[in-house]
């Protein structure tokens, strides 16, 4: 009964994700783009921070990573779809070198290490000009062109990119499904008899921290056909810190809280236009008004309500709280 | 020799501010387990106060001075503490983190707005005449920050070593449980950490603003500063914190004169990534007991 | 099928309602810097556009049409600015005026280009009028126009043989110092410092400390208004005595305002500056913008201020609404000051949409900025 209502809403929400952008304007296509790209990167931060507990300020730096990487490559001539998976390894192998240390000390040290390393990237893509374009940023990347499918119009980009938000998606509900996903679970529960039941914690973190950040590096291979510009000021430990509360907003630990949290974000500036410059402000009063009262984000606001309206069964005892971060 | 001389003169000045908002840092790191990512924010905003009390309130400069100290005090002390610490805590370390990222966004978007998006020149609080020390040159006020950060450091040491209120501090720090059960009175020792944090901070303000200026974003270059030299010299030591902001003050010099001025900004980046790799209790920190 | 239609008729239903706008007014989209940290610069050139804009619809507005003008922050963001420049396009704008960052503008301007739209813009990076785009104008000349018209001032005024150049390490000072050491090398001049520096930099101690070193005839100095300000601080202290010199920034009211006295004798040579009261257009301005916004006036506003008279002037001359005939019109074209008198200097564009016009070298003497001679327009 559950299970069939939650597939009709998912199919709902797909079909109105692809009916939303029919005959609106391109900005609202724009927009509506951008808000799938960055649930992609939130998607993957929910992995290192809902499910894994780790804090990471680095995920605007791997969106630079798989952006840079992606288009440098198609710039030479690749094909966004050879380019692409070269620069979600890249993401990989540098989130498992840089978690690597940092998860080693208890402590919140993958914090520290992820916000010196954001900027250290930010510094190196001003400065290797010869590589990179230094400030100036690199002007032109190709939108992937599939032969009867051409992305060149604001439209088309938009079902490309819901087409690998789907895919992106599909795959983290396998991995947080799997028997390997299911320990996550268990750490986050009881991170000490996790431990006792012989999880090693450890190494689960890092792969957590290690995929998070390909979806990062996911978002960025995206944004560079999208903006077709990239610069280093884009990826800066601002918009790491942005990522985060979109996370932290949508609901971490919540496999949609993404989606919910990027909307909001992106959209945000759209609706509380009429406050002229005080909408940061307004969002940021709110999200610690959130935290004070509804840790667990806008989902466990509705979560609350329907708790309130229509009780039911406690279902997942490692959510009765809601996904608590710790 | 002179530009040596002068590069280090001057690190160590501006270093010893930094270490001063690096304490706050590892004070209330302490008290609460938790790390307060609008610290920059809150040597930002005591210098708006000041601004605020002789522009609007017509106070000549001490007393308006001593007007940003109070409401620093009430507002980054108290305030933080009681409204958003205490409610949020309960809820995880990382909640209250993460309630701290966005403190930091509302206090900086809120200046923007409030007060004005642009620099604002900040009064000097001491003379600006040069002394010659061997070539290099030093105004009065680099000294001035110097003996008032390093006195202030001596202070405090002595008032959390010598004073019962102060050992009653160390107590909660090191264990809150324990502390209660002896009969500390654990929640004002807390919040006794947070007004010398707001304290430290709003000195930190006063005394570098007057050559950095007034200005809303401030606090992001400030804060990474302050949160690097805390995590490189120790974050659960106080004197850990004094060698971090002096170290990443000189270092930071000594890189844009010999080194390379374009990664000027990277070395203390490396360097904290490299503490964290070999020692990650911090240069002068001792490692923590605490297991979970 | 069925959205196909949907999407017919929503889109005959928006361009109908676009189009009985456009008979009413004419819509003007200022796409700047409102937040981030290029907002007092965006900022500025917004409030110059407001008093155009009020000055222009006083007189009737254009072609008879009062300008509807519509604001767009783009938080200092290129991938925004881009997405608003769209929206502004989308919402009917017919002139698009910003951005100011040479960060946004690189990216924003291929879309006014797409949809023939023009665009005054407040950058000075070289690389925006050397992409072949027909719509894009500046309203103040470019690095490497306004850097050069410095050449003669350090060659044959301060008679220097080695120099050397401090700037801050983001877009605007990279394109600033690039040129600067091209055109010294050109006229035979050493570099012998070459000192970037962080923006929002705390300390400026070593940067000073080298050029200290290197002892150069002059410094020139390209940077942001805040680090301007920082950077002159310290060179008081440490009494760095060659002759300061940079481009616009560095005698700016608010940087004199910022440094204090460490500002006097810093010399800049500037396109615009608000302190030129002497030209009639300009004094009228700055004090028109002082009683509105009780604040003096920055070369952004003065930007934004000519940029929206400009496109009223050319509109006039074409005789109808139409971009593509503004864009060929505004090529090669000059506006003298005597019969349009609110472009306030005489005034070309090239065929790229460079803009030339006179310039002014100016002087700190007593805490004021003073010219203390005028350029040719180059």
């Amino acid at each position: 009964m559950n299970a069939h209502i939650r597939k009709i809403s998912i199919l709902a929400l797909l079909a109105l994700a692809v009916l939303a952008p029919l005959g609106q304007g391109n900005y609202i296509v724009y927009v509506l783009t951008s808000w799938l790209i960055f649930a992609i990167a939130a998607m993957g931060l929910n992995l290192t921070l809902g499910y894994a507990g780790q804090i990471s300020l680095a995920q605007a730096s791997f969106m630079a990573i798989g952006a840079y990487t992606t288009a440098l490559l198609t710039l030479s001539g690749w094909h966004w779809m050879l380019a692409m998976p070269l620069g979600l390894t890249a993401c990989f192998v540098v989130g498992l070198l840089l978690g690597y240390p940092a998860l080693r000390v208890k402590g919140h040290f993958l914090a520290f290490v992820t916000l010196a390393f954001n900027t250290l990237v930010f510094l190196v893509l001003r400065n290797e000009d010869w590589l990179t374009g230094g400030s100036y940023g690199l002007v032109g990347m190709p939108r992937p062109d599939f032969g009867l499918f051409k992305t060149m119009k604001q439209l088309h980009f938009y079902y490309f990119t819901l087409g690998i938000t789907v895919l992106a998606a599909l795959a983290m509900w396998g991995i947080v499904r799997s028997p390997w996903g299911r320990a996550f679970k268990a750490l986050r529960e009881n991170p000490i008899r996790a431990e006792s039941l012989g999880v090693d914690t450890r190494r689960i973190t890092l792969l957590a921290f290690a995929i998070g950040s390909v979806y990062g590096g996911l978002a960025g291979a995206l944004i560079t056909p999208l903006v077709q510009f990239i610069e280093p000021g884009s990826f800066g430990l601002a918009h790491s810190l942005r990522i985060l509360l979109m996370v932290v907003v949508g609901g971490a630990g919540y496999f949609f809280g993404p989606f919910l949290g990027a909307g909001v974000v992106i959209l945000l500036p759209e609706i509380l236009r009429f406050t002229e410059g005080y909408y940061l402000i307004i969002y940021s009063a709110l999200v610690i008004v959130m935290l004070v009262f509804v840790p667990t984000g806008l989902i466990g606001v509705w979560g609350r309500i329907r708790e309130r309206f229509w009780p039911r069964q406690q279902v997942r005892a490692d959510m009765s709280e809601g996904a608590r971060l710790k | 020799m002179s530009q040596f001389l002068q590069v280090l003169l001057s690190g160590l000045a501006t270093g010893s501010i930094y270490a001063l908002v690096a304490i706050g840092f590892t004070l209330v790191w302490q008290a609460a387990q938790t790390v307060n990512f609008a610290q920059g924010e809150f040597v930002m905003l005591p210098a708006f106060f000041v601004l605020i009390g002789m522009s609007v309130f017509g106070m000549p400069l001490w007393i308006a001075l001593i007007f940003g100290l109070a409401i620093s005090i009430v507002v980054l002390g108290v305030l933080f503490k009681k409204m958003i610490v205490e409610p949020i805590l309960p809820h995880g370390g990382i909640t209250l983190i993460i309630a701290t990222m966005a403190l930091g966004i509302l206090l900086k978007e809120s200046v923007k707005e409030f007060y004005s998006a642009e620099a604002q020149p900040f009064p000097s609080l001491f003379p600006g005449d040069p002394i010659n020390v061997f070539g290099a040159v030093l105004s009065l006020q680099d000294v001035f920050n110097l003996v008032i950060s390093l006195g202030i450091v001596v202070l405090l040491t002595l008032f959390l070593n010598r004073t019962r209120t102060g050992r009653c501090m160390q107590a909660t720090a090191q264990n809150p449980a324990v502390a209660e059960i002896l009969g500390v009175n654990v929640k004002r020792m807390i919040l006794y950490t947070f007004l010398i944090n707001a304290a430290l901070a709003a000195l930190a303000s006063f005394l570098i603003t007057p050559v950095y200026l007034a200005k809303f974003s401030n606090g992001e270059t400030l804060g990474l500063i302050a949160f690097i030299a805390a995590i490189v010299g120790g974050f659960n030591q106080i004197r850990g914190a004094i060698a971090g902001g002096l170290l990443i003050g000189v270092l930071d010099n000594l890189t844009a004169a010999y080194v390379t001025a374009q990664y000027r900004a990277a070395l203390p980046l490396v360097l904290l990534i490299v503490i964290i790799l070999v020692r990650p209790q911090g240069i002068l920190g001792t490692s923590e007991g605490r297991t979970v | 099928m069925y959205h196909k239609h949907l999407l017919a008729i929503s889109t005959a239903l928006l361009a109908t309602a676009g189009m009985a706008q456009a008979q009413e007014t004419v819509k003007i989209g200022t796409v700047a810097e409102l937040s981030g940290p290029g907002a007092p610069a965006g900022t500025n050139w917004r409030d110059g556009i407001k008093i155009a804009v009020e000055e222009i619809n006083a007189e009737g507005g254009i072609l008879g049409k009062k300008i509807e003008l519509s604001e767009y922050d783009t938080q200092t963001d290129p991938q925004v600015s881009r997405a608003l420049v769209q929206k502004a396009i989308d919402a009917g704008a017919y002139a698009i005026l910003g951005t100011i960052y040479s960060g946004s503008t690189m990216v924003n301007m291929l879309v006014a280009q797409q949809n023939s739209i023009p665009q005054f813009v407040g950058s000075e990076a070289p690389g925006i009028v050397e992409k072949g785009n027909p719509f894009v104008f500046r309203t103040s000349s470019g690095a490497q126009k306004g850097v050069p018209a410095l050449t003669t001032y350090f060659k044959d005024t301060l008679k220097a043989k080695k120099v050397a150049v401090a700037w801050v390490n983001n877009e605007f000072g990279k394109g600033g110092r690039n040129v600067f050491v091209e055109e010294m090398k050109k006229a035979g001049i050493e570099v012998v410092a070459d000192v970037p520096s962080e923006q929002a930099q705390t300390d400026y101690a070593a940067d000073i400390a080298k050029l200290k070193q290197a002892n150069p005839d002059a410094v020139f100095v390209y940077m942001n208004q805040e680090e301007s300000a920082r950077f002159l601080i310290e060179a008081k202290k440490q009494s760095l005595a060659m002759p300061l010199v940079g481009e616009v920034t560095l005698t700016e009211a608010k940087v004199i305002e910022l440094a204090g006295g460490a500002a006097e004798g810093a010399i800049a040579h500037v396109g615009v500056t608000a302190t030129a009261t002497d030209v009639p257009g300009i004094g009228a301005f700055a004090k028109k913008f002082e009683t509105t916004f009780k604040r003096r006036p920055t070369h952004d506003a003065i930007k934004g201020y000519v940029g929206a008279w400009t496109t009223k002037y050319v509109t006039e001359m074409v005789g109808e609404l139409d971009g593509e005939a503004f864009a060929e019109k505004m090529h090669g074209l000059c506006l003298k000051a005597a019969d349009h008198p609110k472009i306030l200097l005489d005034t070309c564009w090239d065929d790229r949409g460079e803009m030339s016009r006179p310039s002014f070298m100016v002087q700190v003497k007593n805490g004021a900025p003073v010219v203390i001679g005028t350029v040719p327009a180059n």
